[in-house]
């Protein structure tokens, strides 16, 4: 309905809306989402009036007292083929419509600015890789896509924002990514849908859409001064990978600059493709990802580094795009300081 | 309305003087018997308990929720509500109920035999139930669990203090007690029905109730090792769900799934059957499209274990087998909608009263027909991101399995009571309960819609203030539901003693069991019934009833 007519589209969901039976729609997929519920809701109402109206008239027609002697009747083929293919085909109909929105609603666009989740008993804490922290709190700009990459410290959670109509699980040990494109500047409830114990209830926050320049005007305001990828830099030569990833030719490990998203031939024969979630878990399991010519002599790093230290090391992985600044800082700090900042990567 | 025409010997009717209940005496020929009726009678009380236990948590629940602050109950104690409520009610009355009182009762005198195949496996199975049972209550006693029904992993693993394992515990023995059940009736129906008893001329609750089994039996053993690995994991930290030993947590809810999306049509499937005997019974004609209704059981079971993963729409399966698992569930929806309309079409020109089991028929078409097309939003898959972990889907399955599943084996409690106990219930009280629970049905869960898709979350013990106003409404229906639970309880219990007697056959109805007295002789049949005719064949009963006036 929101294509065929926008203005009585607009003008529904706002009555709506106001009689407190309808959220607000502030994303791109809401609109979306909501003309798939409202032609459910018609099919629930079709078919409810439809068997309402069959045993209403034959309860009438047919009661004792008017119709004493029972027709038997065996039944009917052609009915039966009726009532099997006409509910099937609207099932079917529905059944595309709901798989073309899904794969809307979960596959991100490639421009997508990313911004990391972190669940944990019991909040939400959101890192955006210009180095904003926020707990129980997300700040997003109208206008353009944000895909939220997540995972939980702890048990399952699940990270909703109803007026986006996106939800998506936030699982231990695994990336879970969900996308959206803000349309509304507004405060929008953030709740954690999974039953996660004592305060899962209290696992909630808000989502503030900002307009582009009052984002812009926020991210200046609320940074930490150390971009995610400038927090991984450090963590990176504090854990003493830099000493085997150091891009020499003597290095024990193989270059990481450039590895993201590239294709990487293993040790066993199989291919593997180096994506955030396999690029924690090489941290983490080492021993199962042995890329060919290298030795497994990685230790692991599991219960060395936080979830939020899984992120920044990614990030930093992520942006590493030459392997320089990795000798340069194996050759000129030979402590735990910080690394020097890297100015073109501090974006949000 | 009227009621059917009795046979002339009723006004000075007694009960007959030998029957199943008069067999024996003493507490202790209870506690041993093998009559598969008697056992079926200790499982109506004894589900009857655990339904208003389950209700009183429910009570406790809609109460709580009445105010957006938590100010009832603390945090855990909520969460310990909303735990047994769901163990309760799904593992302790829900799978059961149905299949364990009337099937038990019932299947045997159905297709003509004395008993079960298995008369001492059928008893161990109501054993185990009440182990069960006890060790629910034990892990309440104790001080409760806050798992949720659905275990989640890391959760209930590594994170909980409470009694996980005693409640793991008990549905491990539960779950024993429905795969004997099941393959006592798998037995039973292939290797006892009497002579000319075809499978075509089985009752369709036989048939529902067939199928149920057989998911009951596949299905079950698959929760007993989830559950295993789940007490595992929490003693000796084998870690198949623990990432941090190379675990996926994702796995348990594959398995867990695997069992309890069949569970849901272990539920509604003898429910069904229930519904099939009484519309046939009250509109006098056989059911439209028998073969259809019996084979849309078996395409439900079979379809049933193909769907687990609709569950699991959010949680980082591939948009692929996302795709897969959605479609499979709008297939699973067809077989429930042919049944629909093969119900409505069975009144087409009957000759239809409205007694209470029927009002409670046509409670549970409505109600079911909601719970139904509204599962369709949830198996579509961009509408289940919005929907799933919200009120939308408490109200869904509120729908399918108390409005539809409840209603069922409440009319079929009614239907069949005169059998079971040789005395009718008062007729016009019934009436106001069946709807009584239909109006409170609505009032309790409708709003659950509402404010599902305005995004209030599941299981939440306080909720953002702008949701109470449909909180207060389904409060206020539930206490309604409530009162419409405690009528029969009351007037069935005045019938067992004040109760009319109620005859052979007070409903005029085809089936086996009403050409037997009642209530039954603990062998059923004085001699092996020869079945010579089809299910539902109302030209045969009269033809039948008119020889047995001419021959006094």
């Amino acid at each position: 309905m929101s294509y065929i007519s926008p203005v009585l589209w607009q003008f529904l969901t706002k009555w709506l809306t106001y009689f407190a039976i309808w959220p607000q729609e502030a994303s791109t997929v809401a609109p979306m989402a909501d003309a798939l519920y409202l032609f459910l809701w018609g099919m629930t109402v079709v078919g409810m009036i439809l068997v309402g109206a069959l045993v209403f008239v034959f309860s009438v027609r047919y009661r004792a007292q008017k119709h004493p002697e029972a027709v038997q009747i065996e039944g009917s083929t052609l009915l039966e083929a009726t009532w099997t293919i006409i509910p099937l085909g609207i099932f079917l109909f529905v059944f595309v419509w709901g798989a073309w929105l899904y794969f809307r609603i979960y596959n991100p666009p490639a421009n997508a600015m990313q911004i990391y989740i972190v669940g944990k008993q019991w909040m939400w804490k959101a890192e955006h890789p210009g180095g904003q922290h926020e707990i129980n709190a997300l700040h997003v700009p109208t206008g353009r896509p944000v895909q939220l990459t997540m995972i939980s410290q702890d048990v399952f959670h699940s990270y909703s924002i109803p007026a986006f109509r996106v939800k998506r699980e936030v699982i231990p040990g695994r990336f879970t990514t969900v996308w959206f494109n803000a349309t509304t500047p507004g405060t929008y409830h953030l709740f954690c849908t999974q039953y996660c114990g004592t305060l899962h209830s209290g696992m909630i926050g808000e989502v503030t859409v900002l307009s582009p320049d009052d984002y812009q005007r926020w991210t200046e305001q609320s940074t930490s001064g150390m971009s995610l990828a400038q927090n991984g830099e450090r963590l990176f030569n504090s854990l003493g990978c830099n000493s085997c990833h150091n891009g020499t030719a003597a290095a024990r490990g193989p270059v990481l600059a450039g590895v993201y998203g590239s294709k990487i031939q293993m040790d066993d024969g199989t291919t593997q493709i180096a994506t955030d979630g396999w690029l924690r878990d090489t941290i983490l399991n080492p021993s199962q990802h042995v890329p060919a010519g290298y030795k497994p002599i990685m230790p692991t790093y599991q219960g060395q580094v936080s979830e939020e230290g899984l992120i920044d090391l990614v990030e930093y992985i992520k942006n590493l795009k030459s392997n320089y600044r990795n000798q340069q800082t194996l050759v000129t700090t030979q402590s735990n300081n910080a690394a020097p900042t890297t100015p073109d990567m501090v974006k949000p | 309305m009227s009621t059917i025409v009795s046979l002339p010997d009723q006004s000075t009717a007694t009960l007959p003087k030998r029957s199943y209940l008069n067999a024996e005496h003493g507490l202790l020929s209870w506690l041993l018997t093998g009559d598969h009726k008697r056992i079926a009678m200790l499982y109506l009380v004894s589900i009857t308990f655990f339904f208003f236990l389950g209700g009183f948590f429910a009570g406790m629940i809609r109460l709580e929720l009445l105010t957006p602050v938590g100010d009832l109950m603390a945090a855990d104690t909520y969460n310990k509500m909303f735990t047994m409520h769901g163990i309760v009610m799904v593992f302790l009355f829900l799978v059961p109920s149905v299949p364990a009182t009337l099937g038990n009762f019932l299947i045997p005198i159905m297709i003509g035999a004395k008993d079960l195949a298995f008369p001492k496996i059928n008893l161990l199975s109501w054993y185990l139930y009440m182990i069960g049972g006890t060790f629910v209550l034990a892990s309440l006693v104790l001080g409760g669990v806050d798992t949720g029904w659905t275990f989640t992993t890391p959760l209930s693993t590594h994170y909980l203090n409470t009694h996980v394992i005693t409640t793991a515990t008990a549905i491990f023995i539960a779950g024993f007690s429905s795969i004997f059940t099941g393959l006592n009736f798998i037995v039973t129906i292939h290797r006892m029905r009497a002579p000319g008893m075809t499978w075509f001329r089985l009752p369709l609750f036989v048939w529902s109730n067939y199928a149920a089994s057989i998911m009951m039996v596949l299905g079950t053993p698959v929760l007993a090792i989830a559950i295993t690995l789940v007490a595992l994991e929490r003693t000796i930290g084998i870690g198949v769900f623990d990432p941090a030993k190379g675990g996926d947590p994702l796995l348990f809810q594959h398995l867990f799934w695997f069992y309890s999306h069949p569970a849901v049509y272990i539920m509604i499937l003898p429910g069904f059957g229930v519904i099939s005997e009484v519309i046939s019974t009250f509109s006098r004609k056989r059911v439209f499209g028998y073969t259809a209704v019996a084979f849309s059981s078996v395409a439900i079971a079979l379809f049933g274990f193909f769907v687990w993963a609709h569950h699991m729409f959010i949680m980082g399966v591939s948009n692929y087998s996302a795709l897969v698992f959605s479609l499979l569930t709008m297939l699973v929806a067809v077989p429930s909608a042919i049944k629909i309309f093969n119900w409505s079409f069975t009144l087409q020109k009957g000759s239809i009263t409205f007694e209470t089991p029927m009002l409670y028929a046509f409670g549970f078409i409505g109600l079911f027909t909601i719970g139904g097309l509204t599962g369709v939003f949830l198996g579509s898959l961009g509408m289940d991101i919005h929907l799933t972990e919200t009120y939308f889907i408490v109200a869904h399955f509120h729908f399918v399995m108390v409005g539809g599943m409840l209603m069922a084996f409440l009319s079929g409690v009614h239907f069949w009571w005169p059998k079971m106990t040789g005395r009718m219930y008062p007729e016009s009280i019934s009436k106001l309960a069946a709807v009584t629970t239909f109006i409170g049905f609505i009032l309790t869960f409708f709003p659950q819609f509402v404010v599902g898709y305005l995004g209030m979350p599941r299981r939440y013990h306080a909720y953002p203030a702008e949701f109470q106003v449909l909180n207060v409404l389904s409060t206020a229906g539930a206490t309604v539901l409530g009162v419409g639970y405690l009528l029969p309880l009351l007037y069935l219990g005045w019938s067992l003693k004040y109760g009319a007697i109620a005859g052979n056959n007070p409903w005029q109805a085809t089936g086996l069991e009403w050409q037997i007295q009642s209530p039954p002789l603990t062998e059923n049949f004085l001699e092996t019934p020869v079945v010579e005719w089809e299910a539902y064949d109302y030209e045969w009963l009269a033809k039948k009833q008119q020889a047995e006036l001419s021959h006094v």
